[in-house]
């Protein structure tokens, strides 16, 4: 039993997250539920490279975009059953992540240098994605409506969110097994100081390029999901700057470097900025776009202002407290 | 092939709109150059002034180009206050942090303008929106040709600015050598916000420039912030010849691969060679810093 | 005792300024090698040459008799070549368990042999009681040896020490000596870069004295703090001859 112990509060965890679309029965509810989830896992992705690895990244969207096109393209275009595209698509994200990270760590950019490449690189995707035939171009691309679960494609809303909490569980005991092994051991001594992790024998760019490569995969996997999940997609929506900022901003704003984090942080990003959106809307009769994200800039520059270590960081100094 | 006049056309036309890119790098490389930051944000307040610029035409009927009267002051003051009051003492000096804070008010500003102007597309009507002048055979936009001359005083004004004035020595003292600055009784704080503000100030004169011929909706700032950073990379991180060098450059690259690619992969060409200067030489093309 | 590593005419130039001039000096196995010299004479260059963080610009040097100059840093950890930081570089998200755990992965993949080993390594420096404090709230001799706690995880050879005695009170000093000696006696080859004079003369069994990028002398402490052309590099031109005649009046 004593080797399980590090994974109860994650199979916990999970246990309450399955439990909610029985809870919740709205589709509106579940629908949320599921966004979120995504954005978690995509955020545990972002996690392992800049809260374990420290280096940040502004284009996790480059992984995302190429999961999620990647499976609808292997099944619009070339037919394949999407159980056999998702694979492969989750595969493509680990490629495109070893190739940035051997060009950008080659280089040896860091910091404010490699979130810049970063992003560049992922806007180089969705320009390319916006004109190129086998995407759809500008008009994107539809994922056939066949629903069946030999078909990747749910009638009840509650599997999909048992499908999404299994990959993110499975990649919240991957993430805890590295934490606890000599990778993660590695990686964190990478983040606090490069030269004292390579004097102890830490070749310090394969573990920066075997982080952003898992890194890939995990956030490709969220795009996989999102494009089975919603079965559209254009280049905004899978290359946009809008996924890259929701993978940095759970983990960052639930805690850096930690498991729990991007669960958290998506969950009360999402939480908010859903209760605030309905909030201004019966205030003033009507929907105000981007309200939330005002709201998500705001909590970013608190966090790393005040909390740098997150919700999470917060929660053992408000118990001492209490005690 | 394309006849010599197309070509020259296209050439002319980058480096009308390379001369604005200049100037919006102008504002990003002088602070890189002072405070060692890469401000996320700067697209984000290219918008906002912007909408400033487009506010005060619509409601007070301002012309562009008089508009500078309160926006370059506005900005300036808002620049001054937000480097003060939140990247300062929520960034503790780090460099991750100021990049996280930065694109935080990247979001805000971008979200808040949304939340009031909606998505749509907006841009102002005035009288010689449309005139041109006539050189030999070609017919060149008034307000373009206006703009090339707008941001060539502007680069002579910040010039002057930084080599005589009192605070341009003490600007150029904390770039060199903050620690040294502050032992000879400079105030680095107050430096750092006078530099951030001359920034954003840069970007309202550029938003007046632009106004005459460019539309603007909450997402504009993202099309130039990259190429911002592009010509700041590749002019040298820090260096203002650098800056107007490689803004007319990029202005060129882009102007050409639009004619040769059409205009969505236009852009491409600008990262592809943001991408390789930083993977190749992350000092840039032009030289060191100022 | 035969050479473990040796150094072969190096020379580093930075620009203009030549920082180690064709330097040549050998690491006899199982002693402690001490590298002294005033400031500025071009130790800690040396010391990031035979580290491996700086490639020289001529000469080689050599580890068991194989070439290692173009060998990476981590490469040559996994050689056996380990070395300390004089400003030290805890991990500072980590516990002082965790941190000695980085090292000693090199050489246990598994979790837990590698955190017994790290709780090992802590006993022989006295590190045991902060095991699970965070690194980052160790005092400044509580990091000193922790620095040499990473290293000696590695299961290193040669063990460089880098000034690890610098910064420390001479209390503090005469605590970790017995501690840097029983590592030598535990037969780990050692080589010091020290500018506390007295903890050398103590330690070494063989000093190398470096002045102005040039190694200047050699031999037994003793021999070389008798050595004039030692004592003008550090105390001015004609201080020896001055010391001679205040003993011979004495």
């Amino acid at each position: 039993m004593s080797a399980l112990r590090p994974y109860a509060a994650i199979l916990a965890v999970l246990a309450v997250l399955a439990v909610l679309p029985v809870v919740f029965t709205s589709g509106t509810m579940q629908n949320f539920l599921i966004f979120t989830l995504i954005v978690a896992l995509a955020g545990q992705g972002w996690n392992l490279l800049g809260g374990y690895g420290g280096q940040f990244s502004f284009g996790h969207a480059s992984f995302f975009g190429t999961g999620a096109y990647a499976i609808a393209i292997l099944q619009e275009r070339l037919g394949l059953n999407p159980w056999l595209a998702l694979p492969i698509a989750i595969g493509l994200g680990a490629l495109v992540g070893a190739v940035i990270g051997t060009l950008a760590f080659r280089a040896r950019l860091r910091g404010s240098y490699f979130a810049l490449v970063t992003l560049a690189f992922a806007e180089v995707f969705r320009i390319v994605a916006n004109v190129l035939p086998v995407t759809g171009g500008a008009a994107g691309i539809l994922i056939r409506l066949n629903v069946d679960p030999l078909n990747f494609q749910f009638a009840d809303r509650a599997a999909f969110h048992w499908l999404t909490l299994l990959f993110l569980g499975a990649v919240m005991l991957l993430v805890r097994a590295l934490e606890r092994g000599r990778f993660g051991a590695r990686l964190v001594a990478v983040r606090e100081n490069e030269d004292a992790a390579r004097a102890l024998g830490v070749d310090v760019l394969r573990v920066k390029i075997a982080a952003i490569t898992l890194s890939g995969a995990i956030t490709a996997a969220a795009g996989c999901l999102y494009a089975q999940k919603f079965l559209y997609l254009d280049a905004m929506i899978a290359y946009g700057p809008w996924i890259s900022v929701e993978a940095l901003l759970a983990p960052i704003i639930g805690g850096l470097g930690t498991v729990f984090g991007p669960v958290l942080g998506a969950f009360v990003l999402h939480g908010i900025g859903e209760l605030t959106k309905t909030w201004i809307a019966t205030l003033t009769g009507g929907a105000l776009p981007g309200v939330d994200l005002v709201l998500f800039g705001v909590l970013l520059i608190i966090t790393v202002g005040f909390a740098p270590r997150g919700i999470l960081g917060l929660l053992p100094r408000l118990r001492v407290r209490a005690a | 092939m394309y006849s010599p006049e197309i070509l020259l056309t296209a050439v002319l036309n980058g480096l009308m709109t390379g001369s604005v890119y200049a100037l919006i790098a102008l504002g990003l490389t002088l602070v890189y150059g002072v405070l060692h930051i890469i401000n996320f944000a700067h697209g984000a307040t290219l918008t906002a002034a912007m909408f400033a610029v487009y506010v005060l035409h619509g409601a007070a009927g301002l012309d562009p180009y008089v508009a500078m009267i309160v926006t370059v002051p506005g900005l300036f003051a808002l620049g001054y206050a937000v480097q003060r009051l939140v990247i300062g003492p929520a960034s503790h000096g780090d460099d991750g942090n100021i990049l996280l804070v930065t694109l935080g008010l990247a979001i805000i500003i971008e979200n808040a303008l949304l939340a009031w102007f909606r998505s749509d597309t907006r841009s102002i009507d005035v009288p010689y929106g449309f005139s041109v002048i006539e050189v030999g055979t070609l017919f060149l936009s008034l307000p373009r040709v206006i703009a090339v001359f707008g941001v060539l005083l502007v680069a002579l004004l910040l010039w002057l600015f930084l080599a005589r004035s009192t605070t341009g020595q003490a600007i150029r003292a904390v770039a060199k050598e903050k620690t040294g600055a502050a032992l000879v009784g400079i105030d680095v704080g107050h430096i750092y916000a006078v530099t951030f503000g001359l920034g954003a100030a840069c970007l309202a004169v550029a938003a007046s420039l632009l106004m005459p011929t460019f539309l603007v909706n909450p997402r504009i700032g993202n099309a130039f912030v990259l190429v911002a950073f592009t010509i700041v990379v590749l002019g040298g991180m820090g260096s203002i010849p650098g800056a107007l060098l490689g803004g007319l450059f990029i202005g060129v690259v882009e102007s050409l691969s639009g004619l040769f690619m059409g205009e969505s992969l236009g852009q491409i060409g600008i990262f592809l060679i943001f991408i390789l200067v930083l993977l190749i030489r992350p000092t840039g093309l032009f030289g060191a810093k100022a | 005792m035969s050479a473990l590593l040796e150094v072969e005419r190096v020379t580093m130039r930075f620009g203009g300024l030549t920082a180690v001039d064709d330097a040549s000096m050998a690491v006899p196995e199982g002693a402690i090698t001490g590298l002294i010299g005033p400031n500025g004479a071009g130790k800690t260059t040396l010391f990031a040459v035979i580290s491996g963080f700086l490639a020289p610009t001529a000469g080689r040097v050599r580890y068991r008799g194989d070439d290692i100059t173009d060998l990476s840093v981590h490469v040559r950890a996994e050689r056996g070549i380990a070395r300390t930081f004089q400003v030290v570089q805890p991990f500072a998200g980590l516990s002082v368990r965790e941190n000695i755990a980085v090292g000693a992965y090199l050489r246990h993949a598994a979790r837990e042999e590698a955190l017994a080993a790290a709780g090992a390594v802590a006993e022989r420096v006295g590190l045991t009681r902060m095991l699970d404090q965070q690194a980052g709230a160790l005092t400044v001799a509580g990091r000193k040896r922790l620095e040499l706690a990473r290293a000696l995880a590695t299961e290193p050879t040669l063990l460089l020490l880098d000034e690890v005695l610098a910064g420390l009170n001479p209390s503090e000093i005469r605590d970790m000596i017995p501690v840097i000696r029983r590592i030598r006696d535990d037969g780990i080859t050692i080589l010091i870069v020290e500018h506390v004079m007295q903890a050398v003369m103590n330690l070494c069994d063989r000093v190398h004295v470096i002045a102005q990028g040039k190694l200047i002398a050699e031999g037994t402490p003793a021999e070389v703090a008798r050595n004039p052309r030692v004592v003008e590099a550090y105390l001015g031109h004609g201080a020896a001859e001055r010391m001679l005649r205040v003993q011979g009046g004495g």
